[in-house]
């Protein structure tokens, strides 16, 4: 492999390592290929920043970090979404250190360049060091291209990069569809937990699209569960669950297909017992057709949605991936909930989500235990394939001419790697 | 707190009762003998580690742990389960829990704040995880049990990785 990563430059050299059905060791360990990967994908695509609950009002702000560079999340005072590198341009300095908050603008602590929240440079303090042609609207605060679509926000620092709407393709029916859980509520988030694991980013993206490791990784939460909801995950046997291949690396995985479209009901589900205060409490004051439409949708959409490169939508919550190195990956887990909807719902979900996500859920610590080991294992025989053959046997296309297969099955992984060799392989 | 104050809390019977229930549990904990652990608590005792440094509002926000008894026992029994691939690979810990201070007494029980500096062991990295701790101990029929413990990491905003320990 040459070391040389212009990004300009015809390149070819990772064509061999993503195959159909297999692909090398290397791309979990080999530092110069994570190098390029976050030129060739991180920089170029479309990259999921914020979902608008996140910055509700003029002025709201949080801060994100695409592949390594940090950014700044805002909403203006008309409206728009900004999003801003967190790099004064001056000398350099990060003009903004808080999470989350609300702002009039940024202003950099080492010698006050201010800026406005759609990056406009205010003022400079002591101007006369400069040349009088010295024109502030030369000097902004990096802009990046920002679109979002139902509420998700993505950002990219490709000038050229196609529209968003084009990007999220075939995607965008399940990000409606996702958005159904709040039963007639917008979608909020309400807090998240973020921990790391000793592994590359591509083996998080190959989770949320494997539905094979489900029962033997969280064996032990699923016998913490109540049987309702261990039988509601049983899909390892159900036909009608299955992985579509929805193309630019992005796919769904169904687990639960009685609720992929959380607005159709036969009436033959049974309210899990579990929820019965919840019922009781919502049925106080609101019509009973309404309070099992709410109680349908306390787990969430039906399904996992990867999109491409960093955000899964994950049945009730929104799993963000942010590589660090090669061998270092931060996930979010963020915690959604009904904007307005009943404060005992939220709550539930709430408790939902902590039992299996966090450092200390039932579930995350053995996700990330299996991903530190794929990263260990993978070190050994560099030459050795990573295998995502699974349910090629089976794989057919839907009536959409999506390729489909059992969700058991590698169909979403195959689709995420199609995508990273035609991104690592495009000239650019 | 004046020296004074320390000494006459100090020299309180409950308050070195509290103080050695804590350094037992700890103990238990570093050796991962939780069925010996889940014996120390009252019936509505409530273990918390919270992710919003400020709130008291455990149940209105999002928390890393937030338990009740039957969420307890049942982490309890996940943990020494055998299904839990983190837990079996869980890294050894020590900690100690030092500067205490008395934050509340009431008839029937202590209230202590206390530092808690753990490190934790596994495939060659060491892990520290330092946080304020707060337990509230309950003098029952039965001796002092753990009514409260709420765990305020100091990188709780920040990312905490996954383990197979407690706190």
């Amino acid at each position: 492999m040459t070391t040389s990563l212009d990004p300009t430059a015809t390149d070819t050299r990772f064509a061999d390592l993503a195959d159909d059905d297999r692909v090398a060791g290397s791309l979990y360990t080999d530092p110069e290929i994570f190098e390029a990967e976050l030129e060739k994908i991180f920089y170029r695509t479309w990259v999921w920043v914020a979902h608008e609950s996140e910055i509700p009002e003029a002025g709201s702000f949080k801060q994100a970090t695409i592949g390594r560079q940090p950014v700044i999340v805002n909403r203006d005072r008309k409206g728009n979404f900004n999003v801003l590198l967190n790099r004064c341009r001056h000398r350099g300095a990060s003009v903004c250190e808080v999470p989350k908050g609300k702002a009039n603008g940024f202003t950099c602590p080492y010698h006050s360049w201010s800026y406005a929240l759609d990056g406009r440079l205010r003022g400079i303090p002591y101007p006369d060091g400069y040349d009088e042609d010295l024109d502030k609207k030369d000097l902004p605060l990096q802009s990046l291209r920002v679109e979002s679509y139902a509420g998700m926000i993505f950002a990219s620092f490709n000038p050229d990069v196609e529209p968003l709407d084009e990007f999220l393709g075939d995607a965008k029916v399940w990000i409606d569809l996702f958005m159904k859980q709040g039963a007639g509520y917008p979608i909020k988030t309400q807090g998240e937990h973020c921990f790391r694991f000793r592994g590359n980013w591509k083996i998080q993206l190959e989770n949320t699209t494997d539905g094979y490791h489900f029962p033997i990784v969280h064996r032990s939460w699923m016998s913490s569960v109540d049987a309702e909801t261990a039988d509601m995950l049983s899909f390892m046997t159900d036909d009608n669950a299955v992985t579509h291949a929805l193309g630019n690396g992005h796919s769904v995985a169904i687990m639960v297909p009685e609720h992929v479209d959380l607005d159709h009901d036969d009436g033959s589900e049974k309210i899990q017992a579990r929820f019965d205060h919840i019922v009781d409490e919502l049925s106080k004051t609101m019509p009973a057709d309404q309070v099992r439409r709410i109680v349908r949708s306390m787990h969430g959409a039906g399904f996992n949605l990867n999109i491409f490169p960093n955000v899964a939508m994950s049945m009730s919550f929104f799993r963000v991936l942010r590589p660090i190195s090669v061998d270092e990956t931060e996930i979010r887990h963020i915690a959604l909930g009904m904007d307005g909807g009943p404060e005992i719902v939220n709550r539930e979900r709430l408790r939902i989500h902590e039992h299996f996500q966090g450092p200390f859920g039932f579930g995350s610590p053995d996700d990330s235990e299996a991903w530190d080991r794929v990263q260990r294992g993978s070190r050994g025989a560099p030459g050795m394939p990573i295998m995502v053959n699974r349910g090629l046997n089976r794989e057919g296309l839907d009536s959409n001419g999506h390729r489909t297969s059992h969700v058991t099955d590698e169909t979403g992984m195959r689709e995420a790697y199609a995508m990273w060799k035609k991104m690592m392989n495009d000239e650019h | 707190m004046s020296t004074d104050l320390m000494t006459a809390q100090l020299s309180d019977t409950r308050v070195l009762q509290a103080i050695e229930l804590v350094w037992q549990e700890a103990a238990l904990l570093d050796a991962k003998d939780y069925q010996s652990w889940d014996a120390l608590w009252t019936d509505s005792g409530r273990y918390i580690i919270p992710i919003d440094p400020e709130t008291d509002d455990f149940d209105g926000s999002l928390n890393m742990v937030n338990d009740d008894t039957r969420m307890r026992r049942m982490r309890i029994e996940r943990l020494t389960s055998g299904y839990s691939m983190s837990a079996l690979a869980a890294a050894r810990t020590v900690r100690t829990l030092s500067r205490f201070t008395v934050e509340e007494r009431t008839d029937d029980s202590v209230t202590l704040r206390s530092a808690q500096i753990l490190v934790g062991f596994k495939r060659d990295e060491q892990q520290t995880l330092a946080a304020d701790v707060t337990h509230r101990i309950r003098y029952t029929e039965s001796g002092p049990r753990l009514d409260l413990k709420v765990i305020r990491l100091v990188n709780s905003q920040g990312a905490v990785n996954a383990s197979g320990y407690l706190l």
